[in-house]
């Protein structure tokens, strides 16, 4: 049978817990967790990530094999505060592992790696635990992996960068100006998200959830409202679907668009940022005048939206979306007029499709190299099952192809628009959410890719535990092997190209 | 050529230039930089300002913001002002986010490695008290606690033009010394 069961097979023998929507939550047991790591050998379920709860570890999976909307989390209840580590077969599961050990004080046994990663040793030890530690003496010295040969010599980057960017450590071993291993240290920007969120209030939670990455800060909220949504069981009102629709498209539209720019000012091409920047201005004051806030913060909220869209705001989104065909369009020529630029961007920081399935990834990352896979479109959520959506697929898996996955995807958040303004039903935009206790999980596509939010709620509306995943979770390990070969000078590039959150990941 | 240039004419008459026009110095940031300037309000720098910016942990909205300032609508560097790489170039610390515990020491090194005369500048909600991050075990709950704050620009996250507006202020006020 190896290779042959289906992961709704596998798990559909254990018992399921109740009032976990809209996909199935199975408490296995440690013997039913080591079969499922043979199975995730033999198989191709993707690992959509792993997170701790008092002293369970859950993780979720989909089956893309079989049902790509076969999504299913499996339980753990490690009451020796340990668990069979799934780092072995599904490598994605590095650094959530190590976070879940800095943070839940419970140890993946097999996980090679036993250096922390979010805890640099400067505040409390397992704070989500009982078995919370005090504050260490002093930082841990971080031991970099060892690299060996001739004439090798390290560029430590960070975590204060030279540009107005997020803090993280970049630490090179280069061969002359070639790159040998580039190895990330991250967690700078480690917040304590998660211990925030619980015992919050649902509003109040879902403000911090909308500033756990502040550039996908519509996605996250989506996921957040959709998860709350699906634990209490209540769905958002159809006006409001499509609302929170037009503010995610406008947000992949505004973030792509610095990208784009950003991208080829790496590249010495500054007038692309300048004519970037200025169309992003159009979008951002688009989003101020529509709802009231440059970046839609706070505008998607578990229920539906807070703000509904005006006449004369649809009218200002039909004259920029009819604006932005006619200007993007200039930009990408623009583009595709310089071969000294492209000179610098094909054939640049290549991931290979193998290393972007082995690791999961999704977004810009994974569709350059010819991984496929969109949360809108699967599992999918309302409205994109009312839309016309294609997504870009590219196999080069350099730093031209994940800005030409971006300039394809601008184009078709654009024809997304124009349907969304066109079709949008009336009605209300908000249902207030009942008070009742369950448990949510939301797959949402934001700029980056899938974003994962779980949430558990208690009976009287509080958050007992959140845990968001954000997609660059997936995709900064693949930087590491992108920059391999190339030459110092084009880490910005790669880097840019890849843009991952530092704020999403390090919680 | 002659019609190009006409329709170029044309167009820029009607639409006027892509910047936006100088905002008036922020009322708000005046009166507390009058109080917290007191001291070195006799260091006079000249009408220019170089920032080096520091994210201690902030969630990148900020940094969004900040990096429109130095695009065409805005163009911070028309004033005399703009973002160097390093903090021994730089007149002004500019900090975003609650301060992590992980940034902490990173923060206080970059302010210590600029040189004096210096000012710092707290931007957004959680540089001025933690903001929705407040109270965390892993944040300081604001530049405050670990580097002095001349001027807080508020907001989640403040919007170019108050930023402008506050950046304004702070270049007059180390300027004229008053």
């Amino acid at each position: 049978m190896l290779g042959n069961v289906t992961l709704m097979e596998f798990l559909g023998g254990f018992k399921a817990v109740a009032h976990h929507r809209p996909w199935p939550r199975f408490v296995i047991d440690e013997r039913a967790w080591k079969e499922l790591i043979h199975q995730l050998s033999v198989s191709d379920w993707s690992l959509l990530g792993i997170w701790g709860d008092g002293s369970e570890v859950h993780a979720a999976f989909r089956d893309d094999e079989a049902d790509p909307e076969a999504v299913a989390i499996a339980t753990l209840h490690c009451p020796e505060r340990k668990f069979p580590s799934l780092s072995e077969v599904r490598p994605g599961a590095i650094r959530l592992e190590r976070t879940l050990r800095d943070l839940w004080g419970i140890t993946p046994v097999g996980l090679k790696d036993d250096r922390p990663w979010l805890d640099h040793g400067r505040a409390p030890t397992a704070p989500l635990s009982l078995h919370k530690g005090p504050k260490p003496e002093r930082p841990h010295a971080y031991q970099f992996l060892p690299v060996e040969g001739e004439a090798l010599h390290q560029i430590p980057v960070g975590p204060v960068h030279a540009g107005i960017i997020e803090p993280g450590h970049f630490r090179f071993t280069c061969a002359g100006e070639t790159v040998v291993r580039l190895e990330e240290r991250l967690g700078y920007t480690h917040k304590g998200v998660e211990g925030l969120m619980a015992g919050k209030p649902i509003m109040e939670a879902a403000k911090i959830a909308g500033r756990i990455s502040g550039d996908s800060t519509v996605a996250y909220a989506l996921a957040f409202a959709r998860a709350v949504e699906a634990a209490s069981a209540q769905d958002a009102p159809p006006r409001a679907h499509w609302l929170r629709a037009l503010m995610a498209e406008l947000e992949r539209i505004a973030n792509h668009l610095l990208d784009i720019g950003a991208i080829c000012n790496d590249a010495a091409f500054a007038i692309m940022l300048a004519h970037a920047l200025t169309l992003r201005e159009k979008v951002m004051r688009a989003a101020s005048f529509c709802f009231g806030h440059r970046l839609m913060m706070d505008k998607i909220i578990p229920g539906g939206v807070a703000t509904d869209l005006t006449r004369e705001g649809a009218f200002t989104l039909r004259v920029l979306v009819s604006k932005l065909h006619v200007e993007f369009e200039r930009l990408v020529d623009l583009y595709d007029d310089q071969p000294s630029l492209q000179d610098r961007t094909v054939g640049t920081g290549i991931v290979k499709s193998e290393l972007a399935h082995r690791f999961g990834a999704g977004g810009f990352v994974a569709r350059a190299s010819s991984r496929a896979g969109d949360a809108r479109l699967s599992p999918g959520y309302a409205p994109y099952d009312q839309l016309d959506l294609t997504t870009p697929l590219l196999q080069a898996g350099d730093v031209s192809a994940r800005l030409w996955v971006r300039i394809e995807e601008v184009r078709a958040s654009l024809s997304l628009l124009e349907q969304i303004l066109g079709f949008m039903p009336g009605g209300s935009h908000l249902r207030p959410i009942p008070t009742r206790g369950g448990e949510g999980m939301s797959l949402v596509e934001g700029f980056r890719g899938e974003i994962l939010m779980w949430v558990r709620l208690s009976e009287v509306g509080k958050v007992v535990r959140c845990h968001p995943r954000d997609p660059s979770w997936f995709q900064w390990p693949l930087l590491e092997a992108a920059i391999e070969g190339n030459i110092v000078a084009d880490f910005p590039l790669c880097n840019k190209s890849f843009n991952c959150s530092y704020s999403g990941v390090d919680l | 050529m002659n019609g190009r240039f006409l329709l170029l004419l044309a167009r820029t008459l009607l639409k006027g230039p892509r910047s936006i026009a100088t905002p008036a110095m922020d009322q708000d940031s005046i009166v507390q930089l009058g109080a917290n300037l007191a001291e070195r309000a006799h260091a006079k720098l000249g009408r220019s300002l170089r920032i080096r910016e520091v994210d201690a942990g902030s969630c990148n909205g900020c940094e969004l913001e900040l990096q429109a300032l130095n695009g065409p609508v805005y163009d911070l560097e028309r004033f005399g002002i703009s973002f160097v790489a390093s903090p021994r170039h730089a007149d002004v610390i500019l900090v975003t986010g609650p301060v992590s515990a992980n940034m902490a020491e990173a923060l206080k090194r970059t302010y210590d490695a600029a040189p004096h005369p210096k000012w710092v500048v707290a931007v957004g909600d959680c540089a001025h008290n933690g903001g929705c991050f407040a109270g965390s075990y892993a944040v300081l709950n604001g530049a405050q606690s670990v580097v002095p704050v001349d001027l807080t620009i508020p907001g989640c996250p403040p919007e170019p033009e108050k930023l402008l507006a506050a950046l304004l202020a702070l270049l007059d006020k180390t300027a004229t010394g008053e």
